[in-house]
């Protein structure tokens, strides 16, 4: 049995599967400390199952928590962002275009020393012991506990950042230190803020994993604990406390690989209705597509792949305006339960226009029965225009494509939609993000500049992808489970050498978790 | 006569990234290394094309490469002035002036950053008005101005000079090869033009037209106005296409990134597929069967919602973008022009350059010559 477990901003879902069916659920709300709403949401589940802690083989964790302590500059660590690069990359230093008001906080020492590879593996300047050396004397003075490494070219060549990385170890054992090679791809200064990032998070999610793993071992729980990463893949709970920038995305993409699990369907359009916004994502073979442009976190430009997600301000609490034939963007939000007609309140809202249409049948429907049937079609006309549209804009192609309808406003989408083969329900629909992170497997990915010289293409590409298969097992994955996921292959402009540039991506299950 | 400040920058990076129609690099790292120049207080002069004095030294720089090694190893930052440097010191002539080879894309703020640590004012104008993928294609070469001398030089400052080469083709070819032993980008400083021939082969007024450009972009988006509609409007381009991609593909022939991209249309496009091809940058769109725009004119992506550049190594299916055209500025649609810059020069024997309607820059055409 493995565990699921969703800490959002508002609740903390958890849920338990065995294979492929769902045992028990429960939802709780999330607490200012976090472990006691896991610890709740935990308790609940297995008193459903009257189960004993050993019968857990895996817990996993989604959790928005770090990304939302970037947004609000909140809990950062103070740190020293290390590039090796000269004299290349001296024409912008670390943390230039980061907002002012995150930088004060974080930004205790920036330097570019020598190091760094060209995009053929040749050094650029061989490391500097003594300025190492003079850098610990300067860590020492600034009081700084957390230091992010970049160099150039390190996703080829990561062996000058693991280099000095040692040396300040040596020199100074308890300092956290983070690699950018394992946390981003080609792309020095996005790849650099991804680092910087995640050094500014360590000291959290050191407690918010201790925490983590306190109220597993409350509950008696002795199973590994794992989050769930950006991609829709894990990362044990050691990795991730050193890494927890890898979190960032992790909550649209767990919704959107729960909503793939839950209903079976693995190409498809999913729509995660909520209060106030629709999120549109796409399914391609189980996995969210991602978007292609730079993707800002708090400010901070990063080259992370996060999923392509479209929202448009139309969900359960999107508020209703008779007399102009309007739905939304404005929503009274969580109030729904307080402000829309059929709990009460006097608020005509989207949940109110679907229960009067006969689409959904929750609160007091007597509440809506005066509303105009004429008007009430041509709002119902309104809301499904939107999702349409919707649908539509994420489409790729003309043929129909299945709909995955999840989220607390689902009620709102018709049984039919242009442009939607059919539309899919799945039970569970309100854990979804939950069910994403118990389900999620492991990876492996590479990324970086392979010459072609003296060799043919299909050999290149084979090392490629056995490079990733190795990282997807180096990772936890189950050998005969791994799988490409991802391929693309990037020429070089402008470098007769032929040298290619080859991202590759495997998956597999995770080993011996059933 | 006129000043970069940080507004203009910011607007001259996005006016660039339209005009480097797909290739060019990102002007992302030039704005961010001239902004930080602005803030420690240098101080950047653009002068008109035209207040050039006969016996000026104008010198264009630089830097050749190719992009993805710019993102990665991002410049030491003075590899462009120390390129200039050598070829003065070769030439035993000091550069009074700079101006840009090639306004689309990176290219456009390399020589402000010049301009910064020299102190030297920029030419308001440039040698492309878009951006290519060759050296040749710039109008100094097509107006016949020796290429060379012409320097290099690297991180590391090493200095290549070519005192002579026969043409700017031969150019292109060694200053390639010289790019690659330098880690794959470099800087260059080359023609080195007087006032006079510069005022007669230069596109002109281009740097005020990117700014322009740049400007229509924000002040739309902060007005929550049509981008799309204000770069045409302000470039003299047409709306050709509203999609998505559903289909790229690229190859890498003789060191440059060949391919072509597929767009399913939208709205009052539905129904209708357009295919872009490129090399480095958009050559020709086809809508169904149709050729609807061809280099030299401009053939640029961007974002259908905030026109933001779209280039050919962020294609990727999905992506909902508008495909916009441009005229070509005047002296690229010239016999000697297309013959250097038309779909022949780019291995399309078969495709006949139809001019698009208009000229290029709209309002600036007067200007923009």
């Amino acid at each position: 049995m493995r565990i699921g477990i969703d800490v959002g901003g508002t609740n903390t879902d958890a849920v338990a599967l065995d294979g492929r069916a769902v045992l028990a659920w429960a939802k709780r709300p999330t607490t200012p400390d976090v472990t006691t709403g896991i610890l709740q949401a935990l308790q609940a589940v297995l008193q459903q199952l009257q189960a004993s802690p050993e019968d857990i083989h895996a817990v996993m964790i989604g959790t928005t928590h770090f990304t939302n302590a970037v947004v609000q500059r909140q809990a950062l660590d103070r740190i020293a962002v290390i590039r090796l690069g000269a004299p290349a990359t001296t024409a912008i230093p670390p943390l230039e275009d980061w907002p002012d008001d995150l930088r004060a906080v974080v930004a205790a020492l920036v330097e570019i020393l020598p190091g760094g590879h060209q995009f053929d593996g040749t050094e650029i300047a061989p490391l500097d012991p003594h300025a190492v050396t003079a850098l610990v004397t300067a860590l020492q003075t600034h009081g700084v506990r957390s230091i992010a490494i970049s160099s150039v070219f390190s996703p080829a060549v990561p062996d000058h950042e693991r280099t000095v990385a040692q040396w300040l170890r040596d020199a100074l054992p308890d300092v956290a230190i983070t690699l950018s090679h394992e946390i981003g791809r080609i792309g020095l200064l996005e790849r650099e803020n991804a680092a910087a990032l995640n050094a500014c998070l360590v000291s959290l999610a050191q407690r918010t994993i201790a925490g983590f793993q306190q109220a597993l071992e409350r509950l008696g729980i002795r199973a590994p604990l794992y989050l769930s990463q950006n991609d829709g893949t894990l990362m044990t709970a050691e990795f991730a406390a050193r890494y927890p920038v890898l979190t960032f995305a992790s909550g649209p993409t767990n919704s959107m690989r729960g909503a793939a699990f839950l209903s079976g369907v693995h190409d498809a359009i999913v729509l995660d209705v909520g209060g106030t916004t629709t999120d549109a994502g796409v399914l391609v073979r189980g996995f969210p597509r991602e978007a292609s442009f730079a993707v800002e976190i708090g400010g901070v430009r990063t080259n992370f792949r996060m999923p392509d997600v479209l929202s448009i301000g139309l969900g359960g609490g999107s508020i209703v305006h008779l007399e102009q034939l309007t739905v939304g963007p404005q929503s009274v939000g969580y109030r729904l339960v307080e402000c829309a007609r059929i709990f009460g309140g006097t608020c005509v809202t989207a949940s109110d226009i679907a229960v009067a249409a006969g689409r959904a049948s929750f609160g007091d429907p007597a509440r809506v029965r005066d509303l105009d049937p004429a008007i009430v079609q041509r709002l119902v006309g309104r809301i499904d225009q939107q999702f349409a549209e919707l649908v539509d804009r994420m489409k790729l192609k003309p043929d129909p494509l299945p709909v995955i309808v999840v989220g607390g406003g689902s009620v709102l989408v018709p049984d039919t939609l242009p442009g939607a083969s059919t539309i899919v329900r799945p039970p569970h629909a309100a854990v979804a993000n939950a069910i994403g992170a118990a389900i999620a497997q492991v990876s492996g990915e590479v990324d970086r500049v392979f010459s072609l010289e003296g060799r043919t293409r299909d050999a290149v590409l084979a090392e490629a992808r056995q490079e990733a298969i190795k990282a997807a097992y180096a990772a936890g994955a189950a050998r005969e489970t791994i799988e490409i996921v991802e391929f693309e292959e990037i020429p070089l402009a402008y470098l007769p050498s032929n040298a290619v540039r080859i991202r590759v991506k495997a998956v597999g299950d995770l080993r011996g978790a059933a | 006569m006129w000043q970069v400040d940080e507004a203009k920058l910011e607007a001259i990076a996005i006016g660039a990234g339209i005009l480097g129609t797909g290739g060019g690099g990102n002007p992302y790292y030039g704005k961010l290394q001239v902004r930080r120049l602005l803030r420690q207080g240098a101080q950047i002069t653009v002068i008109a094309l035209d207040a050039l004095p006969d016996d000026a030294v104008v010198v264009s720089v630089g830097g050749m490469g190719a992009p993805t090694v710019s993102i990665e190893r991002i410049p030491r930052g003075d590899e462009w002035l120390v390129a200039l440097r050598a070829l003065e010191a070769h030439t035993g002539k000091r550069a009074t002036h700079l101006i840009p080879g090639e306004i689309g894309g990176a290219n456009a703020l390399r020589p402000m950053v010049v301009s910064a640590l020299a102190g030297l004012p920029l030419v308001d104008g440039d040698g492309m008005g878009r951006a290519f993928p060759e050296l040749q294609m710039e109008s100094f070469a097509i107006a016949g101005i020796p290429a060379t001398p012409a320097a290099l030089a690297d991180i590391y400052h090493n200095v290549v000079v070519f005192p002579w080469l026969r043409d700017a083709k031969t150019l292109e070819r060694y200053a390639r090869a010289v790019t690659v032993q330098m880690g794959g980008a470099a800087g260059y400083a080359f023609p080195m033009l007087s006032g006079a021939q510069t005022r007669a082969t230069a596109i002109p007024h281009t740097l005020s037209f990117a700014a322009a450009i740049g400007e229509a972009v924000l002040d739309a988006r902060r007005m929550h106005a049509d981008p799309i509609a204000a770069v045409c409007e302000t470039t003299g381009g047409h709306l050709l296409f509203r999609g998505k991609i559903i289909d790229v593909q690229r190859r890498l022939v003789a060191g440059f990134a060949r391919g072509w991209v597929e767009l399913e249309g939208l709205d009052e496009y539905r129904g209708t597929h357009l295919r872009i091809d490129f090399q480095n940058e958009y050559l020709i769109a086809r809508r169904d069967q149709d050729v609807v725009a061809v280099v030299p004119d401009l053939v640029c992506i961007v974002d259908a919602l905030t026109a933001e550049p779209v280039t050919t190594e962020v294609l990727r299916y999905g992506l909902r973008v508008a495909v916009l055209g441009i005229p070509a500025p005047r002296a690229l649609r010239t016999p000697e022009a297309l013959a250097v810059v038309g779909p022949q020069a780019f291995g399309y024997p078969d495709v006949v350059y139809q001019p698009l309607p208009g000229v290029y820059g709209a309002e600036h055409a007067e200007r923009l010559r």
